[in-house]
């Protein structure tokens, strides 16, 4: 090699070195990341491919991790459907105020991040005689409730035919033998395709990790609804199956002050949904879309 | 020649290719260390989402896909838009087109390489990515469009991989290349080609809670952008490898692509028209989302700078391309043209269609989205990567082809 050779050798060499330098150094964050993954985690398979024996180790490993995090002792169960149950909702719009308990018990009940104020619920203020969204306001900041105004709270309609079930690319949301809509957050990749697909803007994203004081941690959860979420993946109202499939009622019924909530099993006959369903008006929102809602809207007669 | 050979020659070729990628003019190497230093900054942005969350972005659970799915359809469409130097290549048999042919190939390669980055850069959690591996993880095939969209992407860039790597090996070995090892993927790449975009046009207009993409028109007019945004691209690229390479270009592929490039320009536009026409003439909510994205709703405008430049980047591009210029300056006005539709659609197939879908959101709600920092930077990082990824393609593959570069001992060294 004569000089000019070497001397561009040693600048290639110097320069490949520079590059993957910087390389590592523009990448250096990722660590902070990587660190709160773990190989188990990392394999860990599809909800619905374990049994129960292999997810109790899971179960612990997230209530452990639970603590690490937020400070906080908590229990993740994993309640299974009911059997013979089919969960149904509706909601009378006649006697809503359009307080928004519900939006807040369900931000508590579930775990949500605080710095968003999120909530599965969004009500909007709508116009007296418009079934338009469009003049819809879901924003508004008043006593309520406003007159000229009726209030439609709107959450997951766990529907049958489910677009957000059918666009996610791993499966990792389904139905359940009870009608709810789940996530397992350990599969959710974060596309964000369901959100998309979600005529409803039921579902939600965590955009951040979320956060939580020790003390406002609901320590009562399990794996498919209340526990709290990772960061990326996307989440969505379960009708407080780990309440519901023990005989409970959701929190966002518990909370309502006008009885506007009826929740209950679709096929049992002495139901109190059952008994809406058969003596009031109903109506489900978008039906034209095909989705069959489990929700539904009434008003008094 | 046999089996044999191809073990020993096959990783000797790669290596070449290896080394005579660092090598290089003092033009090569200020152009690749500046695509570097932007993908580097890129690389931090992500590591810096990756780490604190995607509340780094301007998304928001109103408008939960930006900038980057935004830029991944533009690339999609790119990246099938190279297939028009296919076409006439093969199908029609011109010759000349033939010899730059591979240019467009090494084209799709990039595009797609750019929207597969712009797809992980968009995941929530990308360490998942086994999750999606067909007989690994969960795939959802044949339910969800993704997963047809998965399938259709990779095989496009395998597909493309298969044929200028094919080609270039064996020019290599100064061989002649067997038409039976390549021909079929050809033909293959360009039933493909339109399926990709086709595909990414469904993963779209499947949704019937998003009235705004709810279109039956949505692929074919993503077809007919794809085969602007790919010859304008091609028809700068043939010009810039001419005057920076001593490969040999001659009138006939620019004057093909032209006259492709001058009809489609107008069918977009028609069909885009048409959308609007569909859109805003009938009223009511449906007309919500077009409403928001060429006057803005309930006093936000957000995207009405953008859709309005689009058209008028456009209708100029129109205009360049068909006005009746002096011979002298056609040429000139012709990558005016390119230029103007380039940007033009990169706005129409991104800002204009991605976020107006869920402008108002489903509940009606008017949420804007503006891209933050970190999305720009990241959008800019993986634009750079890919402009990487196809000077280094061009770069090698043009001495190659042209017999500058030849194994040992190859026939006509």
């Amino acid at each position: 090699m004569d000089e000019p050779q070497k001397r561009r050798v040693a600048l290639k060499v110097l320069g490949a070195t520079l590059g993957a330098s910087a390389f590592a150094y523009a990448m250096a964050p990722v660590r902070k990341w990587a660190a709160g993954l773990s190989v188990d985690q990392f394999l860990q398979r599809h909800y619905r491919e374990l049994t129960k024996e292999e997810l109790a180790p899971i179960l612990r490993r997230l209530e452990a991790k639970a603590k690490a995090d937020y400070g906080r002792d908590v229990v993740i169960r994993d309640p299974d459907p009911l059997e013979g149950a089919e969960f149904g909702y509706a909601l009378n719009l006649s006697v809503c105020i359009g307080c928004r308990k519900c939006a807040e018990a369900c931000h508590v009940e579930n775990n949500h991040d605080r710095t968003t104020n999120n909530s599965y619920i969004r009500v909007l203020e709508m116009e007296q005689g418009s079934f338009d969204m469009e003049r819809g306001d879901a924003t508004y900041e008043h006593a309520v409730p406003a007159p000229g105004k009726y209030y439609l709270p709107v959450q997951c309609q766990q529907c049958d035919n489910a677009p957000c079930v059918t666009v996610c690319p791993v499966q990792a949301t389904w139905k359940e033998p009870d009608g709810i809509v789940v996530v397992d957050y350990d599969w959710c990749i974060g596309c964000r395709y369901c959100e998309a697909a979600c005529p409803y803007h039921a579902r939600r994203f965590n955009w951040q990790k979320p956060e939580i004081p020790a003390e406002e941690i609901n320590p009562d959860q399990s794996y498919l609804s209340n526990r709290v979420r990772p960061q990326g993946v996307v989440e969505k109202c379960h009708f407080c199956l780990h309440r519901t499939r023990v005989g409970r009622n959701p929190a966002c019924l518990e909370a309502c002050p006008t009885g506007a909530r009826v929740f209950g099993n679709l096929a049992d006959p002495s139901s109190d949904i059952r008994w809406v369903l058969e003596n009031r008006r109903v109506y489900v929102l978008k039906e034209e879309l095909g989705t069959h809602p489990r929700f539904f809207y009434f008003f008094e007669k | 020649m046999t089996p044999q050979r191809h073990a020993v020659d096959y990783p000797r070729f790669l290596l070449r290719m290896a080394l005579l990628s660092f090598e290089g003019t003092w033009r090569f190497y200020v152009w690749m260390t500046v695509l570097s230093a932007i993908a580097l900054v890129g690389a931090n942005a992500w590591a810096h989402q990756l780490a604190e969350g995607m509340a780094l972005t301007g998304m928001t659970d109103h408008v939960s896909w930006g900038l980057y799915i935004a830029n991944f359809t533009f690339g999609v469409g790119l990246a099938a838009g190279a297939v028009m130097m296919v076409i006439p290549a093969y199908l029609y048999d011109d010759h000349e087109m033939h010899d730059v042919v591979i240019l467009g190939e090494l084209l799709a390669i990039a595009a797609i390489v750019v929207c597969l980055l712009f797809i992980v850069v968009d995941m929530g959690r990308p360490d998942r990515f086994w999750h999606i591996l067909p007989g690994v993880g969960r795939f959802n095939w044949p339910v969800s469009m993704l997963t047809w969209d998965v399938l259709v992407l990779n095989g496009y860039l395998l597909i493309n991989l298969h044929i200028a790597g094919y080609l270039i090996y064996t020019r290599y070995l100064g061989e002649r290349p067997a038409k039976r090892w390549y021909l079929p993927f050809v033909f293959l790449s360009i039933a493909w080609a339109i399926s990709i975009h086709s595909v990414t046009a469904f993963l779209y207009a499947g949704l019937g809670g998003r009235p705004f993409w709810n279109s039956a028109l949505l692929a074919p007019r993503f077809i007919a952008s794809a085969f602007v945004s790919g010859p304008a691209f091609v028809i700068l690229l043939l010009q810039l490898v001419r005057s920076t390479t001593t490969f040999k270009i001659g009138e006939g592929p620019i004057r093909t692509l032209s006259s492709v490039f001058r009809v489609t320009i107008l069918v977009n536009l028609f069909m885009f028209g048409s959308e609007v026409f569909t859109e805003l003439y009938s009223g009511g909510a449906h007309s919500a989302s077009a409403k928001y994205l060429f006057v803005g709703l309930h006093g936000k405008t957000a995207l009405v700078p953008w859709i309005w430049s689009a058209l008028a980047l456009n209708l100029a591009s129109a205009l360049f391309a068909h006005a009746p210029w002096p011979e002298g300056r056609r040429l000139a006005m012709l990558n005016l043209a390119c230029v103007a539709a380039f940007a033009g659609v990169w706005i129409e197939k991104g800002m204009g269609l991605i976020i107006p879908g869920f402008v108002p959101s489903t509940l009606h709600e008017v949420v804007e989205y503006v891209p933050s920092a970190v999305e720009w930077k990241i959008t800019a990082g993986i634009w750079a990567v890919g402009l990487m990824v196809l000077t280094l393609a061009i770069k090698l593959a043009l001495p190659v082809l042209s017999g500058e570069v030849r194994a040992r001992g190859a026939a006509g060294e």
